[in-house]
């Protein structure tokens, strides 16, 4: 069974993300980046799945300008097989990153699409679900197990109230949550395999997808800085302080 | 980074993100338990193999990664550092210097033994030459072996050895022969060998590395755990050396930048007379000196190591190199410690550490005195 994984560079989790001053989004230039840690966890189950012998095949892919190589080569040496760079420069939202990845799966003829959750870019949410109802095929999100049985798999997925473990018809679409597994730490002889290992370019007109914009964004700002704190001293004036602020 | 630096490609950047991962993960949350336990838990080394760290450096024949240059070294070593423990270097890596003689002159048997147990963190190595009697005069060192049919029976004592109350396999300098450079053989001493004993030596710096003194009382050796022919040891020692000095050269580096960094972080946000310190030009040249004396460091390391890997043995510019990454190691941490005042000088803090371990680095692995004489008579005065 082949899976497809699809990883997308994003500024990296560690750096302190800064507004650009003319509010047209952040600073990108010169900013370290690195794989979105959800798309981590979702190549790490897909090696996992490869290593149990429930997928043959694993296929990355990306969409994004040349530096998106880096991130596919990470994903070659985390386990896939190969890689497919769908090259764009510009800005990508998600429907059409949905449309883009849905015309991959349906060439590759996978039967497991796994990507993040959300990239911790944007936080969007949005693409793996768009995936699944562009193809109509089934879709389990916020995956914390996953389990192929036939041409079934077992999802245990992550919901307010707890834990929901549900049955997905494959091909299936998977998002994965934090706890689904811990991503390896990549060894140097599987980094240095992964240089040798093929990329496929492809472009959204090669895939027929017009991208589109479906949203503006219309100014980014900082979060509100937070005003200095007050130190009391005694429960009692602590209490009175809320009751000042009306939280009491 | 591959467009700043010739040495370095993007496999070497994937390296480093991954080490990074991994002291930020597995190291840095628990350093300080570890420099009170005194050493390092065993389970650390797995967790390093695990992860393809302690391999790196040797070949494959031996249980180690092709292919991994000199440059993987100076990375990984620079990535450790951010831990700010010299001690955690120096013990986890202590098959560094204790390992190379096994890859470089074992058998596939001994390779088999001693090497691969080691860097697949099952086994701890550690390398013992210093004795009580002097670490520099390596020539007339005093331990003696001696063949008893197919054993050497050992008697002597070590002292100083990093990793030396963990160790499960001890490269030990001994003598074999008559006196002088030409009477000296290197052993692979088990730890459970009868007549070995050990005691724990308190230190200034380098707390969470454990570092012996060891007494060999009638040790019996066999012969096959003999690393290279009979009483040809001293060219091996040396050999080891030149590798183990370009590595202290990197750590002095590598904790010259994490000094660095520690400062202009603080610089940065601590405010003095209502302006923050990196705006008073004392403390911004102080910043831009550490910067010049490290890139210098950093420069004549990457060449060395090119010319190391390109089959040249440069021995009177490792010994110099050695001096002047320490020597910048001291300077810089000094100024560092200066930049952070009262906070720079608490126990928790990573220049407070790094300070106090600037000096076994000027010591260990050929003192700088040492270094300068090697280097005069290599070239030639
Ligand atoms: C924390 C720590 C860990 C160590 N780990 C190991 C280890 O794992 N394995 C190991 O084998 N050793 C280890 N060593 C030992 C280290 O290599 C020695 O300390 C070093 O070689 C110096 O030897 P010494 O201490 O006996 O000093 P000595 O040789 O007694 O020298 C004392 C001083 O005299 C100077 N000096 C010596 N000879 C001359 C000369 N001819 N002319 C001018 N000056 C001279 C030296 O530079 C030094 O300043 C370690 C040391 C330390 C401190």
């Amino acid at each position: 069974m082949k899976a497809l994984v699809s990883v997308k560079r994003v500024v990296d989790y560690n750096v302190r993300v800064q507004v650009k001053s003319d509010g047209s989004g952040v600073v990108t230039d010169g900013v370290k980046h690195s794989m979105n840690p959800f798309d981590e966890i979702a190549m790490e189950e897909a090696v996992r799945l490869k290593e149990k012998g429930k997928v043959t095949e694993i296929v990355a892919v990306t969409i994004g300008g040349a530096k998106n190589e880096e991130t596919l080569r990470t994903a070659l040496a985390f386990g896939a097989d190969r890689a497919i760079h769908v090259k764009e420069e510009g800005e990508v939202q998600p429907l059409t990153a949905a449309k883009a990845l849905a015309a991959v799966l349906k060439k590759e003829d996978a039967k497991l699409f796994i990507c993040g959750k959300q990239a911790i870019d944007d936080d969007a949410n949005q693409t793996g679900q768009m995936v699944a109802a562009l193809l109509d095929i089934a879709q389990a999100t916020f995956a914390s197990k996953v389990e192929i049985e036939g041409d079934k798999a077992k999802v245990t997925r992550e919901v307010d109230a707890g834990l929901e473990t549900i049955e997905v018809d494959l091909p299936a679409v998977v998002t994965t949550d934090l706890r689904l597994n811990e991503p390896r730490y990549l060894k140097l002889p599987d980094i240095m395999k992964a240089k040798k290992k093929p990329i496929d370019a492809t472009s959204f007109g090669d895939l027929g997808v017009t991208p589109g914009a479906g949203f503006k964004v219309t100014k980014t700002t900082p979060p509100p800085t937070r005003s200095k704190g007050v130190m009391v001293k005694t429960v009692d004036e602590l209490v009175s302080a809320l009751k000042g602020k009306g939280l009491l | 980074m591959g467009a700043s630096s010739p040495f370095y490609t993007a496999e070497h950047a994937d390296f480093r993100e991954q080490v990074r991962r991994f002291v930020a993960r597995e190291i840095t949350p628990h350093i300080e338990r570890w420099e009170t336990d005194g050493e390092l838990p065993r389970a650390l080394h797995r967790l390093a193999a695990d992860a393809g760290l302690l391999q790196i450096g040797f070949p494959a024949d031996c249980g180690g990664v092709d292919g991994a240059d000199l440059f993987y070294e100076i990375v990984l070593t620079g990535e450790l550092a951010r831990a700010g423990s010299g001690g955690l270097i120096a013990s986890l890596m202590s098959h560094g210097i204790a390992t190379p003689p096994v890859a470089a002159l074992g058998s596939a048997e001994q390779k088999k033994r001693f090497a691969e147990p080691v860097l697949a963190g099952d086994k701890i190595a550690a390398l013992a030459i210093t004795e009580p009697g002097g670490g520099s005069d390596v020539a007339n060192l005093k331990t003696r072996a001696v063949r008893d049919g197919e054993h050497y029976v050992v008697d002597g004592s070590k002292t100083f050895i990093t990793s030396g109350m963990r160790a499960d396999l001890l490269t030990v300098a001994v003598r074999t022969g008559g006196d002088g450079l030409g009477g000296i053989s290197l052993l692979v001493i088990e730890g459970d060998t009868p007549g070995l004993s050990r005691t724990p030596l308190q230190k200034m710096g380098w707390c969470c590395s454990d570092t012996a003194t060891l007494y060999f009382d009638g040790c019996r050796v066999p012969v096959a755990n003999r690393i290279g022919p009979e009483n040809q040891g001293f060219v091996a020692i040396m050999r080891n050396f030149n590798h183990e000095r370009i590595m202290l050269a990197a750590q002095a580096w590598a904790f010259a930048e994490v000094c660095y960094d520690e400062s202009l972080a603080y610089a940065r946000q601590r405010e003095t007379f209502g302006r923050p310190l990196i705006q008073r030009q004392v403390i911004r040249h102080k910043l831009v000196d550490m910067r010049m004396q490290i890139d210098a460091v950093k420069a004549q390391l990457d060449l060395l190591a090119w010319r190391v890997m390109q089959g040249d043995v440069p021995i009177a510019e490792l010994c110099l190199l050695k001096n002047l990454a320490t020597s910048t190691l001291e300077a810089v941490a000094s100024e560092a410690m200066q930049v952070l005042g009262g906070a720079g000088y608490l126990r928790g803090s990573a220049v407070e550490r790094i300070y106090r371990e600037t000096k076994v680095l000027t010591i260990g692995g050929g003192s700088r005195e040492i270094m300068k004489d090697l280097a005069a008579r290599q070239l030639g005065y």
